[in-house]
């Protein structure tokens, strides 16, 4: 448990042009919160703010603090905020158990304890054997999977999810949806989901926030609720979405 | 969270992503490492050539060196020769390269292609001039090939067929290295636009396939590789190994004139060798100019061109013939490398028989002292000079990630300075300098004045290929809790092994090739393969000038085949990287 993930006036301007207005919104430990939008509006760009890899034609303002931890100061590295792409992005020319040894914190030092942890970690997945396999000749259910286990055994404390089940056939996306909410679940994990797929957004049982971008102005994040459909706004939120809107939608 | 605290603030990564100082010095420094000794040289040339060099007891500033000059002998044909032999190189070898890429648009290179090109674009120049040159002597392969069935020698004959007054055996050497070097970087271009999308509908629309090249291809490649031709232009104009090799001696070039003041044993000659040298400059500034100049004017006709609509097929033969040409000097330059391997293991080789009588490795074995030294110093200047330059380039570019900046064209023109710049302008101020702080003559010396060439062609060669990285492997690996270093060394290093071996291999070719900064920093005491080579090829015996030759063009080959072959096997394991392609 790691304490919940806080946005606080976060804002994403590019060339003077606001792509997300200042909003505040907080994802507890096991929430999904699902952030939608039409391509270009600034998603993933916010996702590269929380991750502290954004480029510096970006301006940014605001801070993002899991539990009582501020981490807009902090480096990429030790900001324990861990990521999943649309690409599962394994290191090709590492194995798999080469991938998940790179994930595995360091604080396990001896070989056997670590091969023992990457071990139990495949075999949990389905995937027991696979340690010296090359990522290449793997399935992309079984690469997404490897990719997810990779980012847990670096022990992170949020985590977040950039269109990872897009590239995914139906079938193995809803498995793989699973094992993700099951995992970050288990793990007590807050997570920031972008996505475009409204089923994705019910799968994940959270608040839902849409970014709108009107042709001028400023853009406007609404709260809405899954179960309606995606361009009913059940409520307009005020530019900053605080308390959680989680109250709101859900009340 | 008390709503007074929640001033705006910026959180962009570049407050976070921590680069240590010295990275992020890394870029000042490579730029400076190459243009101070550039900007110095040129001054060290500039004052000589108004008459001042305290050194040698010249203290009045006057026309006195220019004066000089142009009272010298043979003066005037020396700069038309230069002129002549510069320009129809590079307008040769452009019109060439872009007729043949019009033809054979649409179809990659192949194998035979590639294993034609390699060879070729790794020789040095002087090694390349030097099996020319022997290919069309007049005792040479092609008068043999011919004789005596054809023309009916039984003697070589009596004709100047290299080292002509006119400079076309020095064209033709240029045209043999240049041509591939100009379509390597045209095909390269051809991968950034959408060239066969262009030319299927301008099929459509009735047009043919040269005319819809050069219509719609050509205006979108030509920015991309207008930078390689201004560097041929300058080049052209300013050899002089090639020069030395296969252009006339009396009068020769200017920047061989300007050479042969410059070691003159009259130091007077300093004065006009200055003034020659920043001629040498002026000229390939106004050339560049110049053909800048008929860029707007070839371009503004052929807007016209393109709005009368004329489809026409007639433009076909035309690029069939630069094909062939393109073709024809694809096959001299590999019959030149053959020659040199023939002449370096021929004991005994009469005219006008084809092949040697005897073989013998005895040019090679008779005194390999007097090859392995130079051959241990071209090494070592090679190799030192690529590696530094990798890490510098390495630095920079590693830099440029880590601060989300790219750099921007204008820095790409400065990384050209010393490929625009004519050597013989700069580098004698150079050795000026160099005197001052006694490093004349010391490996050292070379291996700087080698750098200045290596870096540009490293990171040209890198650049690319490091940029186009997924950076979400570099963000995920921070996301993992991986430090920058460790993302560098453990996934970005790995990943782009085979570019980052292959520009140290082009690093290696690139030193390998330098002649004049050699000649100049080295001060006549650092011998390498290079120098011996162009030393020898005047008069010397032609198995000698074969092994030096070919053992010159051997070594960047071998180096390709190294970097290749090591990047090959570490990627056999993943297939996803692709094995060996």
């Amino acid at each position: 448990m790691s304490g919940p993930l806080r946005l606080e006036q976060v804002s994403i301007a590019l060339e003077g042009r606001m792509l997300i207005p200042p909003f505040s919104v907080a994802v507890s430990p096991g929430e999904v919160l699902t952030l939608m939008g039409p391509s270009g509006s600034g998603k993933s760009t916010l996702l590269s703010v929380l991750g502290g890899t954004v480029a510096p034609v970006f301006r940014v303002t605001g801070r993002v603090w899991i539990g009582e931890r501020e981490v807009t100061v902090l480096p990429p590295e030790r900001r324990r905020i861990g990521i999943l792409f649309q690409d599962d992005l394994l290191f090709p020319h590492l194995s798999v158990g080469e991938n998940l040894a790179f994930g595995l914190a360091p604080s396990i030092r001896s070989r056997g304890a670590r091969e023992a942890r990457i071990d139990a970690a495949l075999r949990d997945a389905g995937l027991a054997g696979f340690a010296r396999r090359d990522p290449a000749t793997l399935s992309g259910g079984q690469r997404a999977r490897v990719a997810l286990l990779r980012l847990l055994l670096a022990e992170p404390e949020v985590l977040l999810l950039d269109e990872p089940f897009n590239k995914l056939d139906a079938a193995m996306r809803a498995d793989f949806r699973r094992f993700v909410f099951e995992h970050a679940k288990t793990a007590g994990l807050p997570v920031l989901m972008v996505t475009h797929d409204v089923a994705d957004a019910e799968a994940a049982h959270g608040p839902v926030l849409e970014l709108l971008h009107a042709p001028e102005g400023m853009p406007v994040i609404h709260g809405l609720d899954p179960r309606r459909a995606i361009h009913e706004a059940i409520e307009v939120a005020s530019q900053t979405v605080w308390p959680p809107p989680t109250d709101r939608i859900k009340a | 969270m008390p709503r007074t605290a929640l001033e705006s603030r910026a959180v962009s990564a570049r407050d976070v992503a921590h680069s240590p100082y010295w990275l992020r010095q890394a870029p000042r420094l490579t730029v400076a490492l190459f243009l101070v000794p550039i900007v110095a040289g040129l001054l060290g040339t500039v004052l000589p050539a108004f008459g001042w060099l305290p050194a040698i007891g010249g203290r009045t500033v006057s026309l006195a060196p220019w004066v000089t000059l142009f009272s010298q002998p043979g003066i005037r044909d020396a700069i038309a020769l230069t002129l002549v032999t510069g320009f129809s190189a590079t307008a040769l070898s452009v019109i060439l390269v872009f007729g043949f890429c019009a033809l054979v648009h649409g179809r990659e290179p192949g194998r035979a292609g590639r294993a034609v090109m390699a060879p070729i674009l790794a020789a040095p120049h002087a090694a390349m001039a030097i099996g020319v040159g022997f290919l069309i002597a007049p005792s040479g392969w092609i008068v043999r090939l011919l004789s005596p069935w054809l023309t009916g020698w039984h003697q070589p004959p009596d004709i100047a067929t290299v080292q002509d007054p006119y400079g076309i055996a020095l064209t033709l050497g240029l045209l043999v290295k240049e041509v591939p070097y100009l379509l390597l970087m045209t095909i390269t271009a051809l991968g950034q636009v959408p060239a066969a999308r262009h030319v299927e509908a301008a099929a459509a629309l009735g047009y043919g396939r040269t005319v819809a090249w050069l219509k719609l291809v050509l205006p979108q490649v030509y920015r991309q590789v207008r930078l390689p031709i201004y560097a041929v232009l300058a080049y052209a104009l300013s050899v002089v190994d090639m020069a030395l090799i296969l252009g006339p001696s009396n009068p020769p070039t200017l920047s061989v004139l300007a050479l042969r003041w410059f070691t003159s044993p009259d130091i007077r000659m300093y004065f006009p060798a200055a003034a020659a040298a920043l001629l040498q400059l002026l000229m390939v500034l106004a050339s560049i100019a110049l053909w800048r100049g008929g860029e707007r004017v070839v371009a503004q006709l052929g807007r016209r061109w393109i709005a009368r609509g004329a489809r026409g097929t007639s433009l076909e033969p035309v690029a069939w013939l630069a094909a062939a040409v393109v073709v024809g000097l694809a096959g001299l330059g590999v019959a030149s490398l053959a020659d040199l391997a023939l002449w370096s293991f021929a004991a005994g080789w009469r005219f006008p028989q084809v092949l040697p009588a005897h073989w013998s490795a005895r040019a090679w074995t008779g005194e390999l002292g007097t090859i392995l030294w130079p051959l241990e110093t071209t090494l070592v200047v090679a190799l030192v000079a690529s590696v530094l330059a990798l890490l510098l380039v390495l630095a920079c570019l590693e830099n440029e990630q880590r601060q989300g900046v790219a750099a921007s064209s204008r820095a790409l023109w400065l990384l050209y300075v010393p490929l625009l710049v004519p050597q013989i302008a700069f580098l004698f101020g150079m050795q000026v300098l160099l005197t001052v702080f006694h490093l004349d003559g010391s490996l050292l010396a070379v291996i700087g004045s080698h750098l200045l060439f290596v870096l540009p062609y490293v990171f040209l060669s890198l650049a690319d290929p490091w940029r186009s990285l997924d950076m979400r492997y570099a963000r995920t690996a921070l996301s993992l809790g991986a430090q920058p270093r460790r993302v560098f060394f453990r996934i970005k290093l790995p990943l782009l092994l085979r570019p980052v071996l292959i520009a140290a291999a082009v690093g290696v070719a690139v030193s390998v090739d330098q002649y004049l900064p050699t000649v100049f920093a080295g001060a006549g005491r650092v011998v390498t393969l290079t120098t011996e080579a162009v030393t020898l090829a005047s008069g010397g015996d032609r198995r000698f000038t074969g092994v030096f030759g070919l053992l010159q063009a051997l070594i960047p080959l071998a180096v390709y085949g190294i970097a290749l072959g090591v990047s090959g096997r570490n990627r056999f394991r993943r297939q996803a990287l692709g094995g060996r392609s």
